[in-house]
């Protein structure tokens, strides 16, 4: 393995590696509330929090939680928490105040069996769509994927970027078996990790429009208790941030909601591309299912068989454009997912070619293995 | 390891409680972080915190490792009867299985090693909790997987300090344990023949 010198090697699990992960990109408040799979990022936060100069509070419930979470984010500290099914619903409504308010934080969803207390111990998919529509009302939200120890590490980071660069809570779907694989990790040089941060009022207090349109539709947030004064509300608001119901004040929110985010598709939507260059059945797969997925694609092209696996790190905004490239050039794609058919839905939306879309579902808290993903490529190969 | 780069597979199994998964994560760390191994050790387990199942596997490679879990194990180490009948059909066709001939008292037929770590770590120890550690080193010492010394690092860098040496004593009695038996002379006879018997 390629360790430069004088960097530290650890095995480490998902979830420690998503503590990592938070605490490089400049997290320095974590609220929540224990629940598995999902415990050893409050209890390792617990720990390394406070040791470094940051703040952790284990709250009643995970309602209160994000509601903890929003409020150190307005005063300026990059916040996560990180819970589980069950605790994700109880998010929901506080979840849509961050979007519409625009505090940016982190959400880890460590996925588990559902429906409702479901299966606490083994890995799901089940939130997907959860997750992009779980709060009511159109809302721009952005959720990425982790499938490996060291993805945990830098999609933290990324999380954390993309949510202080947009002003938008950013969702992070783990699951069981991510959360608790364990593998060597190598911690990066810190110059080798780029940092984002909110940008923040050039102006003075009483010159500060808190919700200004600019080019970029992402107004600079001012802390709160540095002289800032400015109203917060889940209402629909106009630029100062107060409730109005003037259409052209609404239509100008919320269409600035949503075009931050469209303007910022080139960077938002990751996916990984593996062997797809000359691929005729491909997989298209995120999450812990997505490394089944590779060891599939490597064993049928050992059979032959030209596979390639598109990989999504960012589940929604829906990275289309890399979906559509592959359905176009393929005469089959597989969508194995550990639900009944969440994502392939969105992959059968964007289809508009001759490719033949097959989904592959497992709910039984198994992780799908290479083995039923490798006899979905032949058959859709031959 | 017999042929290079090749994916080694390990399942540790049997009840919550017992230290399996401490088990799978030193060995891990061991391969991992001593020798320099792509590891992936992965868990699960029921909801209770003692009884119920526990397994744990670790996947150790040259390569990078895709999928994290045990699909073929070339060991199963089965430390009570429940774990042994659930987990022995998953187990390739000249797998090794080893078990806690303290707890397992129906062996199935095939590549089996039988020692009684239990019963050593209690009579040896005093105390029924290492046998987790007799285990591992039963199972290195079968496998060569590490060299004996980079398993001993690994416990001390992970187990607590105050039971380090009672930890590398246990891991020791397992090595010496594992020593009386060859491998080699194991036989896969898998199911006997109906004449044969």
């Amino acid at each position: 393995m390629s360790a430069r010198k004088g960097q530290k090697r650890v095995l480490l699990q998902g979830n420690e590696a998503i503590v990592e992960g938070a605490l490089a990109a400049g997290c320095r408040f974590f609220a929540g509330y224990p629940i598995t799979p999902a415990s050893e990022i409050a209890e390792l936060l617990s720990m390394r929090l406070p040791l470094a100069g940051g703040t952790f509070i284990q709250m009643e419930d995970e309602i209160a939680s994000i509601g903890a979470v929003i409020g150190a984010s307005l005063a300026g500290v990059k916040s996560m928490t990180a819970t589980s099914g069950p605790g994700f619903s109880l998010m929901q409504e506080n979840l849509g105040f961050a979007c519409m308010a625009e505090v940016p934080c982190v959400i880890v969803n460590v996925m588990r069996g559902g429906p409702s207390t479901g299966l606490p111990t083994n890995p799901s998919q089940g939130d997907v769509m959860q997750a992009r529509w779980g709060t009511h009302g159109d809302h721009p939200v952005i959720v990425l994927s982790v499938s490996t120890v060291q993805d945990c590490f830098e999609i933290t980071i990324l999380a954390f970027n993309l949510s202080e660069k947009y002003r938008v809570p950013v969702i992070i779907l783990s699951d069981a078996v991510v959360a608790h694989t364990r593998e060597v990790f190598t911690f990066p040089h810190a110059r080798e990790i780029q940092i984002v941060d909110r940008a923040l009022p050039s102006m003075p207090p009483e010159w500060y429009i808190p919700y200004e349109d600019s080019p970029s539709g992402v107004p600079p947030m001012a802390p709160f208790g540095e002289g800032y004064r400015y109203h917060v509300t889940g209402l629909v608001h106009d630029v100062r941030g107060f409730p109005t119901q003037r259409p052209e004040e609404i239509k100008a929110l919320i269409n600035r909601l949503f075009r931050k985010i469209t303007q910022g598709f080139h960077e938002i939507q990751k996916v990984q591309r593996f062997m797809l260059d000359d691929a005729d059945v491909s997989v298209i797969a995120y999450g812990s299912v997505s490394r089944a997925a590779r060891q599939a694609v490597k064993e049928a092209r050992r059979e032959g068989v030209r596979a390639g696996l598109l990989q999504l790190i960012t589940l929604f905004p829906f990275p289309r454009s890399s979906v559509e490239s592959v359905l176009k050039q393929c005469r089959g794609v597989v969508v194995p997912e550990m639900n009944v058919g969440q994502i392939s839905r969105e992959v059968k939306r964007v289809n508009r070619w001759e490719c033949k879309v097959e989904k592959y579902n497992r709910v039984d808290g198994r992780l799908i293995t290479p083995k039923q993903i490798r006899q979905l490529i032949f058959k859709l190969g031959t | 390891m017999d042929k290079k780069g090749r994916r080694y597979e390990v399942v540790f199994s049997g009840s919550g409680g017992q230290g399996i998964i401490l088990g799978a994560v030193v060995l891990a760390e061991a391969c991992g972080i001593h020798d320099g191994k792509y590891v992936c050790q992965t868990q699960s387990y029921g909801p209770e915190s003692r009884g119920g199942f526990s397994r744990a596997d670790v996947v150790i490679s040259d390569r990078p490792i895709d999928y994290p879990m045990a699909t073929e194990p070339d060991l199963l180490l089965a430390m009570n009867q429940t774990s042994c009948d659930r987990y022995h059909p998953e187990l390739k066709a000249d797998g090794l299985l080893v078990v806690d001939a303290s707890l397992v008292s129906q062996i199935p037929a095939g590549r089996t090693v039988a020692i009684p770590f239990t019963e050593i770590a209690r009579e040896q120890f005093g105390t029924e909790m290492v046998a987790n550690m007799v285990s591992l080193g039963a199972v290195v010492q079968l496998t060569r997987l590490v060299s004996p010394s980079k398993l001993r690092a690994a416990l001390t860098a992970r187990a607590p300090q105050h039971t380090a040496d009672l930890n590398r004593a246990a891991l020791n009695a397992g090595i010496r344990a594992a020593k009386k038996i060859d491998v080699a002379c194991l036989e896969n006879l898998g199911a006997p023949e109906e004449e044969d018997v």
